[in-house]
């Protein structure tokens, strides 16, 4: 049976309470009748045989490429970039994809006699990530044939003797990316799209750039303009990206991309409830519903947040394809659309959505409150294509926690920035201009991202401009469930209860306003119509 | 007192916490598709053919169907001797005269049959519930057949185990009779024999129509009997009728070898004199009285529960 499509439902007196992500936890909400849900559509069919597709998608690659196996000789110098553990979420059940994909380029590449290979994860700005976490994506094979002889390296975004600027763009732009990526005979990106932000030129003109290339397209303006950043047509973002990653190839770096894309199988059986309308839980579902929202209620933070981020999801492969970065993404984007893009006609006063206890930047650590603004205004709100889903003016109700808690191995200038930069101003512009600088050259916070497993200094200040365009659209936020001063510092309203912040929002948007919930997990991406 | 069912109703449904302590309701603004059924003929009963469930099984059909029945019904069983060197897997045509006959005959076929064999059982009656399909398939390893209609699932399932070297019991007539006689026992049996090239085994039960008939409501403890047959080889140029007639005409000889002896139900045999099970076509009205009998109106006060003569 084939699976079925995105859905929405329009609420009735009938309708059951509607599932809410509520960090480590769930709410079970009423929503007023004639609000409209929309939900996900269903996973799609795993590839049958995904060895094989792997290596059919390296021998046949698509644009201008010939197969990898003739672009590898013995002499050369080989580099293979790999997307880091911000994807996917929640980390996949072994063997992750990428270790598929790598496993066999390295059997390629040794039965053509390679000797100089050296694998780079794509960090950015990112965290280094921890020797667990490495053999997680790379399995024990990858890792003990490579770390040991120091093969296996995390790009550093601030170590000048591994850094080559390859000139400006048309626009004025840096481009400086890792060097032994663009110095070598052939640099072959492994990527996972978990939505269509990811792949493309951004995996290497992002993934391997310096703080230097990064600040032309993270910054605020670009991100107002962004809309969305899920849409790369109409992304700055994606546009800023576009530019250096043709400059990277007119420069003479030679990319092999091979592009991966999953379906949404992103609970195993134990969670299978969360996958699920509401109305089709069975006497299992919602068994598994009260024993694990109780659980998790009951449990202290750490406890919960323990045990959610031993999750490993049961994604499949729905798609793999090599060859020529731009030939590539655009079958990958093709996928994720088939994948999660639901159609939905209008916009809505008041948009509502739960987030969950995990962001591509809080793997296995505590979701700090500038994380959940970055993940409730800077993935969600985004995961539109066209206009957005909430009208210019309208209102955003989140549901989480939100409490005062940051992992300070981490992210250490998180704290700063939440406790000295938002207290003076929530403005992204002014953020920008008067504070950027001093946290992204802060000598120890470099030393922390270099030596340790800190995320770079300027990396909230990122998180805070991907929330910009959200900010600039919306009249409100409301942060349901929240704790009320962590929310107030971040410039949000709290609410305790569902009929409280509904309440709030109509002083915004005013009476009978209409409603619209993002239904997640697992993700989707509303193609509205104005 | 005054019982109201709809009052007290009310009053648990308010005091009941709702979603997801009870079941959702369903929206009436999303259309319904047609569950599909995993109930009657598609029920799944593999799991009932794992091995700790056959342990579990063969350890009930031993050591509690087997002594309770020969201290209720205490079976006589003839005729092994003529199925001792017939091939496993085969098929055990019965007639059907109670509820009885399953246990009786499941807990009392030769052990090298006994403990892999599967056993055909209306797919209306004995799976419509998840419950009932669970307990029939895991204590009896009763295998859904469509009764009313050619259901393929159900031949494919019973071939398919048959091939895998599963027993099959099976009761032709495709129900229990409503009046002690016989019914005309129906073709499918052919296409299993002949699709996994098994013999049919013809079996006479005794004595379980007396003991509980099918529109009986009180048990009665008593006697029974099992003849066993040679086993029945379909012919090369057999066809689904001869070879039906045939395996019936045994049953009825097996029958007659109960009431008679050996020696006389041969030469009735010999002179095709045997009576016939079945009983006179009863044409009109009748036949229909008959069958619907345990519809009548009971008595006033009648228990369900018997309470003896």
């Amino acid at each position: 049976m084939s699976p079925r499509p995105g859905f929405i439902l329009e609420v009735d007196k009938s309708t059951p309470p509607t599932l809410f992500w509520h960090g480590e936890g769930f709410r079970l909400e009423r929503l007023p009748t004639g609000s409209r849900v929309i939900y996900p559509p269903e996973a799609q069919p795993p590839l049958k045989d995904p060895l094989t597709a792997i290596y059919s998608a390296l021998e046949n690659p698509v644009g201008d490429s010939s197969p990898l196996s003739s672009l590898l000789f013995p002499d050369m110098r080989l580099t293979i970039a790999f997307d880091d553990l911000s994807l996917p979420l929640p980390s996949m059940q072994s063997p992750d994809v990428r270790q598929l994909v790598i496993e066999q380029v390295l059997d390629l590449a040794a039965s053509k006699g390679v000797d100089d290979v050296v694998l780079v994860a794509a960090l950015a700005l990112h965290r280094r990530m921890t020797e667990t976490e490495l053999r997680h994506i790379l399995g024990d094979r990858v890792y003990d044939s490579f770390a040991k002889m120091g093969r296996l390296t995390q790009h550093d975004a601030e170590d000048p003797s591994n850094l080559i600027h390859l000139g400006l763009t048309d626009k004025g732009e840096d481009v400086e990316i890792n060097k032994r990526a663009a110095t070598s005979d052939l640099l072959i990106y492994v990527n996972v799209n978990l939505v269509s932000m990811d792949g493309g030129h951004k995996s290497v003109a992002t993934g391997l750039a310096s703080y230097k290339s990064l600040r032309h397209h993270h910054n605020v303006k670009t991100m107002v303009h962004s809309k969305s950043f899920m849409d790369r047509d109409n992304s700055q973002l994606h546009s800023s990206n576009w530019r250096m990653g043709r400059l990277i190839k007119d420069a003479g770096v030679k990319i092999f991309q091979i592009e991966t894309t999953l379906n949404t199988n992103t609970f195993p059986d134990s969670f299978s409830f969360l996958q699920k309308r509401e109305w089709e839980w069975n006497i299992r579902d919602r068994a598994a519903f009260v024993a694990s929202s109780t659980a998790l209620q009951k449990s202290p933070p750490w406890l919960s947040r323990k045990v959610l981020h031993s999750i490993r999801s049961p994604y499949q492969l729905t798609g793999v394809t090599a060859g020529e970065v731009e030939a590539v993404h655009d079958v990958t984007i093709k996928n994720v659309y088939k994948q999660q893009l639901v159609e939905v006609h209008g916009q809505t006063d008041i948009l509502t959505m739960g987030l969950p206890y995990i962001g591509p930047y809080n793997v296995n650590s505590i979701m700090n409150p500038v994380l959940v603004y970055c993940l409730g205004l800077g993935y969600f709100f985004n995961m539109y294509r066209g206009v957005p889903l909430v009208r210019k003016g309208g209102v955003l109700i989140l549901s989480h926690p939100t409490r005062r808690e940051f992992d300070p191995t981490f992210h250490p200038s998180y704290i700063d920035f939440f406790d000295n930069v938002l207290a003076d101003t929530t403005n992204p512009l002014e953020i920008e201009s008067k504070y950027e600088n001093a946290f992204a050259t802060d000598p120890w916070y470099i030393h922390l991202y270099r030596t340790g497993h800190a995320y770079h200094g300027v990396h909230p200040f990122y998180m805070w401009y991907w929330g910009a365009h959200a900010l600039d659209h919306l009249g409100a936020v409301i942060i349901l469930g929240g704790d009320p001063k962590t929310v107030h510092r971040l410039g949000f309203m709290s609410a305790t209860t569902m009929s409280d912040a509904l309440e709030m929002a109509q002083n915004v948007v005013g009476p009978d306003p209409t409603l619209t919930h993002l239904h997640s997990p697992p993700l989707l991406m509303a193609d509205v119509k104005a | 007192m005054d019982y109201k069912p709809e009052k007290l109703k009310k009053l648990l449904s308010s005091s009941m916490p709702g979603f997801p302590f009870k079941a959702p309701n369903w929206p009436s603004t999303v259309s319904r598709t047609p569950k599909q059924s995993k109930l009657g003929a598609d029920y799944n009963t593999d799991w009932s053919r794992r091995y700790p469930v056959r342990m579990v099984r063969a350890l009930f059909v031993d050591g509690v169907t087997r002594p309770l029945i020969k201290t209720l019904i205490p079976p006589t069983v003839h005729g092994e001797d003529r199925i001792n060197d017939a091939p496993v897997p085969a098929i055990f045509a019965a007639n059907h005269s109670s509820h009885l006959d399953t246990p009786l005959l499941a807990s009392h076929i030769p052990i090298k049959y006994r403990h892999k064999t599967v056993i055909g059982a209306g797919a209306d009656y004995f799976f419509d519930r998840t419950w009932k399909a669970a307990l029939w398939s895991g204590l009896a390893g009763a295998i859904p057949i469509e009764r009313s209609r050619v259901n393929r699932r159900s031949a494919e399932l019973a071939e398919s185990l048959l091939n895998d070297g599963w027993s099959l019991i099976i009761f032709p007539e495709g129900g229990r009779t409503p009046d002690g006689f016989a019914q005309t026992f129906k073709p499918a049996i052919f296409q299993l024999a002949k699709k996994a090239n098994v013999p049919v085994i013809p079996v006479y039960i005794k004595g379980t129509y007396d003991a509980l008939g099918k529109n009986s409501r009180t048990f009665r403890p008593g006697p029974t009997s099992i003849n066993f047959g040679f086993p029945l080889y379909l012919g090369e140029s057999e066809n689904v009728r001869a070879f039906t007639q045939r395996i019936q005409k045994a049953v009825d000889q097996l029958c007659y070898e109960l009431e008679t002896d050996w020696w006389t139900a041969r030469t009735a045999a010999a002179k095709e004199s045997i009576p016939e099970l079945v009983g006179p076509e009863i044409k009109g009205w009748r036949d229909e009285w008959n069958r619907t009998r345990s519809k009548a109106i009971k008595p006033a006060g009648a228990s369900r529960w018997p309470k003896g003569e």
